[in-house]
């Protein structure tokens, strides 16, 4: 068996199995499968206006996953996502709201690149405690989730004179596009799905390309030699969390800017910071592998919504189903090592 | 004639991999009897077999003339066999009696009974010779005495067979000598060795027979009495070996590093180099021999950039280098094989290439703009794995999965091929076979000829005495002494290093005299 | 070897599973048929309207305001004759603030003659679909959407939690009272500033401990909250945390199962919050300030059957509508104090007192 193969078919069985596995519990819960998958299906790729939501759903998950995958690639657990992502929200919304009377050429490029920056600061900090005093990033990037989270209420709050909600943000900021909702039925499809690609090829660049990414893979993979080799270890610790950190915060800007319009006062976490370890690890902490990942979570995220809606099996039921789905697929390099096996054996005889 | 072990025709494949073919093993009652081959070569697979970690796929094992079945290490246990890892397999903050029953805890009514345990470990160590400490913990002792803790692990499951896996790797010569001591001890109480090595010096001087093993063939066994190091040699690279490096006297010229008073701290705040000064010229080979832990790889380190020196200076060339950065040192003309290839030397996950190009890949012609061309990587790292003979399937081949020569190989032509002026090698044939070795040793010599200056740490006598121009004894963070490798014995080197003969010889002596 | 027994194990539940999911499917499906023939079969009582909910992230079983919705939607199902689903009544659940605009989409798209969104939340995509889709009839809970195709429904929350502050302050022996707040916006604010005004009607000189937690779904955060107020001497804490406020029924339970004689009760919020708060034979629960989304929902519901639906308006509900106010004490307040309340209540029906709305 060829190693081409072997790396189409795993993803394939895997997601097989996590649909079996999910169809048992259905039907042990006494719902019918066949018509929770066709719901998901229908949920997913029903018509041009599910196709255009579920590309919405993937925009923030895809950005999402590549700030942890380009932190992990370079030695970083980045759990800051959340937060991150959060500030890169309110300051995308904030920049659309404040400003009124700017061209969109310069307003919506202004207000993308105000998430972006909020994020990278907020990636700026962890990277510096641990590239300077050796705090360990995972810690400090929890922590700076609830920051991000308590700050931006607190933000909003100011801004909006004690509401809960910084208003719409001006047209001219908008990465809502009359013409892909018009292609899609009124779906919230808009222009950051292109930068979100746009993205994926950044962080490609910047690995496999660029002497900074030689440099980022090495002080990921090993500090000493790296130190040894005369690079500069702290440096490459900060700017990795901030160029993570940057990544994150532009999924912010997908929902400031395209999504919701606004950003609110929140309760707690969006969780899309969250699902992007997910998204990355899934993915392999490859740029194209989290487009997979993020194409897989965001359309089991957003059809599952037709599960309720068409099937009528419970949410809770739909998120088990979800989440058996998902795991399969992350565990899937068990499936390769047993092919790999057999091909081994066969090729010995 | 009796024999203990014997493994007839053992044959064992991995995959389509054929690890060990045809290979016959007969250990008699009581004798040492040594297993040699390179790294690689497939004594540990043999090994593994034999103590049931892995099934072989043809041949047999018979104990005491009894075919048996070793599915898993737990027969082999009730066989009398046991194992003396190379990596020891103890948990540092246990004591070495809980280390011992560990898995194999005697208990009274469900608690363990340590007194017992700690009165039997105290009666093996007298009878042995060990002289453990069953109370001691394994973190506060030294890696001689936790060898010795393995084999009296071995020895409380009752084994009347040893197997030593490259029992001298990590030990002092010192060390070493008390652990061939310890070995006859076991003989002559009736237990039988198998002795995994590469060292031949080793093997002629405790073993009475030696099993070959090339390339997962068995080559056959000889009577230690009967041959010597050269044949051994042969036998196990399957050509000629040249053991006495050959080598033209060195013409060394100007200065090229200069140390003066140079203090380094370790990461605790101790001085670990003390107001050291030191001269290498062009054109000569500087062995710096010592005992681990004198203060060698503070002085590395500190020349090097990687490590802030306290007070003191380093000139290389004439130009200042003290406490410069890594990369301003490696510019300014030093190339450094460190000491552990997988913590410093490299990028263990990274292609063999990248890790060729790991100290130019920031210039011109690999780098440009920030850009990289990373054909000009393959390139350069083709030419070095053809001209340092670095056996990988290729450049893009993970540096973790070449073997330890052939990592050594990669670094070596790494730092040689930017011709440097000075080339600092810290053990560079650390864990490698003869072939490396030889290898090894003749590029260090090449470089020399061509006018550059060497830098040689090494902890082994041999390798020391024969390879370097001048020796400069290290101990307790001072140069003690600076010695002609001509005009001096292994004797005399091993006391200076022991610390014991801190004095000057007379100049014209020939000989030391060591009071 | 053992792996070819792990290679076919893997193979024969791959099988099993392939084999049990085709069977089983067979079945469901004939019975899911049957189902919803039976629900689409036209019964004589059937009133041909449909009506349908999206709850925000809560969920529908928030024992608060998603909950209440849901029972007025039941309710008008059940007098109505309608059954759940397509053509009856349905809600959906949201995990997610994006889910808003998806889920109210999906409703719409299924027919259902009212849409209910029900949350300040969905303002904005209640607003985004009402332009979209110009002849489906949504209606928000807690906030203004001013499209002609909207109905919203406000609540004065002042006007019932001011009578909470009453009770409070009329049944405080040690003249400490807690407010638990979930997230400081402008509904929540309004609980706090009227039943504030509340306590100082009776009593300016009771110290009213105000804390925010900052969710609405941090039980914890609620628990510990009330924890210190307890501690602290405060004997009566009135909630407007949702599932947050949980928290607080948990510690003033723990605190009567430990000492039957302590002093502790809680204000419940929303719904009638009396079962949260039994503890064996005694119950924490001093009364609960009522917020009637079920009948807010009913209403609307009902006007929309008869051709009635308040497009483009927006519905005030207090005290006088009977849209606030206080649940059943069930003898936790005594019949003066209740008195005393009642007077409260009628003052502010008439217009006497008005009850303020913001902080100053």
């Amino acid at each position: 068996m060829s190693n081409r193969l072997i790396n189409i078919l795993v993803p394939a069985v895997s997601v097989v199995l996590g649909l079996l596995v999910g169809a048992l519990i259905m039907l042990f819960t006494g719902y019918d499968p066949i018509e929770g998958y066709a719901a998901l299906w229908n949920g997913i790729f029903g018509d041009i206006y599910a196709i255009g939501e579920t590309i919405r759903q993937i925009t923030p998950y895809i950005l999402a996953g590549l700030a942890v995958a380009f932190a992990f690639r370079t030695g970083l657990f980045n759990i800051g996502v959340e937060g991150q992502l959060i500030v890169g929200w309110f300051a995308a919304a904030w920049v659309g709201v404040a400003f009124t009377d700017l061209p969109a050429f310069i307003h919506l490029p202004l207000a993308v690149l105000a998430a972006a920056v909020a994020g990278a600061f907020w990636g700026f900090i962890p990277g510096l405690l641990k590239a300077k005093l050796k705090v360990h990033e995972v810690i400090v990037t929890i922590m700076m989730n609830y920051i991000a989270l308590f700050v931006t209420n607190a933000l909003i709050r100011y801004v909006s004179d004690g509401g809960d909600n910084t208003g719409r943000i001006a047209e001219s900021a908008s990465l809502g596009s009359p013409f892909l909702q018009g292609l899609t039925d009124f779906s919230r499809l808009h222009y950051g799905i292109l930068i979100a690609l746009a993205m994926v090829f950044v962080m490609w660049f910047i690995l496999e390309k660029t002497k900074t990414g030689f440099e980022l893979k090495a002080v990921g993979f090993n500090q000493n030699a790296s130190e040894y080799a005369g690079m500069n270890v702290s440096r490459n610790i900060i700017l990795s969390m901030v160029i993570a950190g940057a990544f994150a915060g532009l999924a912010g800007a997908m929902e400031a800017l395209g999504t919701f319009q606004y950003a609110n006062v929140k309760g707690g976490f969006t969780g899309i910071g969250f699902d992007g370890i997910a998204v990355a690890l899934l993915g392999a902490n490859t740029p194209l592998g989290v487009v997979f990942g993020a194409t897989l979570f965001g359309a089991l995220q957003y059809g599952s919504l037709n599960m309720p809606n068409e099937a009528g099996v419970p949410v809770e039921i739909v998120s088990i189903v979800i989440a058996i789905i998902i795991f399969f697929v992350a565990s899937g390099y068990v499936l390769r090592l047993f092919l790999e096996k057999i091909s081994s054996k066969k090729e010995a005889k | 004639m009796e024999y203990v072990i014997e493994m007839l025709n053992i044959r064992k494949e991995f995959g389509n991999f054929v690890a060990n073919d045809n290979i016959t093993l007969q250990l008699k009652k009581g004798e040492i009897h040594a297993l040699l081959g390179e790294n690689g070569a497939g004594k540990s697979t043999l090994m593994n077999v034999l103590f049931g970690l892995y099934q072989p796929e043809a041949g047999e094992i018979r104990v005491k003339g009894q075919k048996v079945d070793i599915a898993n290490p737990n027969i082999a246990n009730d066989l009398g066999i046991g194992m003396v890892h190379q990596h020891f397999m103890l948990v540092e903050n246990f004591t070495v009696t809980e280390n011992i029953i560990l898995g194999n805890e005697l208990t009274k009514g469900g608690v363990i009974d340590k007194k017992v345990a700690a009165k039997k470990i105290t009666e093996l160590s007298e009878m042995y010779g060990l002289d453990v400490d069953p109370t001691a913990k394994i973190e506060d002792i030294s890696v001689g005495m936790q060898q010795r803790v393995e084999i009296l692990k071995t020895l409380y499951r009752g084994a009347e067979i040893l197997i030593f896996d490259e029992p001298t790797a990590s030990l002092t010569p010192q060390e070493i000598e008390d652990l061939i001591g310890i070995m006859k001890r076991l003989i002559a109480e009736g237990k039988s060795i198998i002795l995994i090595t590469h060292k031949l010096k080793e093997i002629m001087e405790v073993s009475d027979r030696v099993t070959v093993i090339r390339k997962g063939q068995g080559i056959g066994t000889v009577t230690t009495a009967e041959t010597n190091p050269n044949e051994l040699a042969s036998l196990m690279v399957g050509r000629q070996v040249e053991f006495k490096t050959v080598k033209k006297d060195a013409t060394p010229g100007e200065d090229a590093l200069v140390i003066k008073d140079l203090v380094v701290q370790d990461y605790r705040g101790i001085d670990k180099v003390k107001n050291l000064s030191l001269t290498v010229r062009k054109g000569e080979i500087l062995g710096l021999a010592g005992i681990d832990g004198n203060g060698q790889s503070e002085l590395i380190e500190a020349i090097t950039g990687l490590r802030k020196t306290k007070s003191g200076t380093v000139f290389i060339n004439g130009n200042e280098i003290t406490n410069l950065k890594p990369r301003k040192v490696t510019e300014s003309g030093i190339g450094h094989i460190p000491e552990d290839r997988h913590k410093h030397g490299l990028v263990l996950d990274f292609p063999i290439g990248h890790n060729i190009a790991l100290q130019t890949y920031y210039k011109e012609p690999i780098a440009k703009n920030g850009i990289m061309n990373y054909s000009k990587v393959s390139e350069l790292a083709k030419k070095i794995i053809a001209d340092y003979d670095v056996r990988t399937t290729g450049e893009d081949a993970l540096a973790r999965s070449l073997s330890g020569g052939n990592q050594q190989k990669a670094i070596i032509g790494r730092e040689v091929y930017r011709d440097p002026d000075l080339l600092i090698a810290a053990l560079p044939t650390r864990g490698l076979d003869v072939g490396a070795i030889e290898f090894i040793h003749q590029r260090l010599i090449e470089q020399r000829d061509n006018g550059k200056a060497v830098l040689l740490l090494s902890y082994e006598l041999d390798e020391v005495m024969n390879v370097s121009d001048r020796i400069a004894v290290m101990y307790d963070g001072y140069i003690i002494d600076t010695l002609d490798p001509k005009k001096t014995t292994e004797q005399e080197l091993g006391l200076l290093m022991a610390g014991q003969a801190k004095q000057r010889r007379s100049k014209q002596g020939e000989t030391a005299h060591v009071e | 070897m053992s792996k070819r027994k792990y290679g076919l194990g893997l193979s024969v539940m791959l099988a099993a599973g392939t084999l049990l999911a085709a069977c089983g499917s067979d079945e469901e499906t004939q019975e899911t048929n049957g189902n919803s023939g039976e629900g689409s079969e036209p019964t004589e009582e059937t009133a041909d309207f449909s009506v349908a909910m999206v709850t925000d992230v809560g969920g529908v079983d928030d024992k608060s305001f998603n909950q209440s919705a849901w029972e007025g939607i039941q309710k008008f199902g059940e007098d109505n004759g309608l059954a759940q689903g397509d053509g009856g009544y349905d809600y959906l659940q949201s995990a997610s603030d994006a889910d808003y605009v998806t889920n109210l989409n999906n409703l719409v798209r299924r027919d259902f003659d009212v849409v209910f969104g029900i949350g300040f939340l969905m303002e904005a995509a209640v607003n985004d679909i009402a332009q979209q889709q110009p002849d489906a009839q949504l209606a928000i809970i807690d906030a203004v959407v001013d499209q002609p195709n909207v109905a919203s429904v406000l609540f004065k929350e002042q006007e019932g939690a001011f009578l909470a502050g009453v009770a409070a302050a009329l049944m405080s022996e040690s003249k400490q009272i807690g407010f638990v707040g979930g997230m400081e916006i402008p509904v929540i604010e309004r609980f706090e500033v009227g039943f504030l005004a509340g306590v100082e009607a009776v009593d300016p000189s009771i110290e009213v401990d105000v804390q925010y937690t900052g969710a609405f779904d941090k039980a914890e955060l609620g628990k510990t909250t009330a924890n210190r107020m307890y501690s602290e001497g405060v004997d009566i804490i009135f909630h407007a945390a949702g599932g947050t406020g949980n928290g607080v029924f948990a510690e003033a339970k723990e605190r009567k199962t430990k000492d039957p004689d302590a002093n502790v009760w809680v204000i419940g919020v929303d719904s009638d919050q009396y079962e949260e708060g039994a503890v064996g034979d005694t119950n924490v629960t001093l009364t609960s300030m009522l917020k009637r989304v079920d009948e807010a929902v009913y209403r609307i519901s009902e006007a929309a059957m008869n051709g009635e639906f308040p497009g483009g308006q927006s519905t005030v509900y207090g005290l006088a509508e009977e849209g606030v106010g206080l649940a059943d004490s069930r003898g936790a307040i005594p019949d003066d104090i209740m008195a005393q309340i009642e007077e409260f209540k009628q003052q502010i029906v008439d217009g006497e007192i008005t009850v303020p709305e913001t902080r100053e």
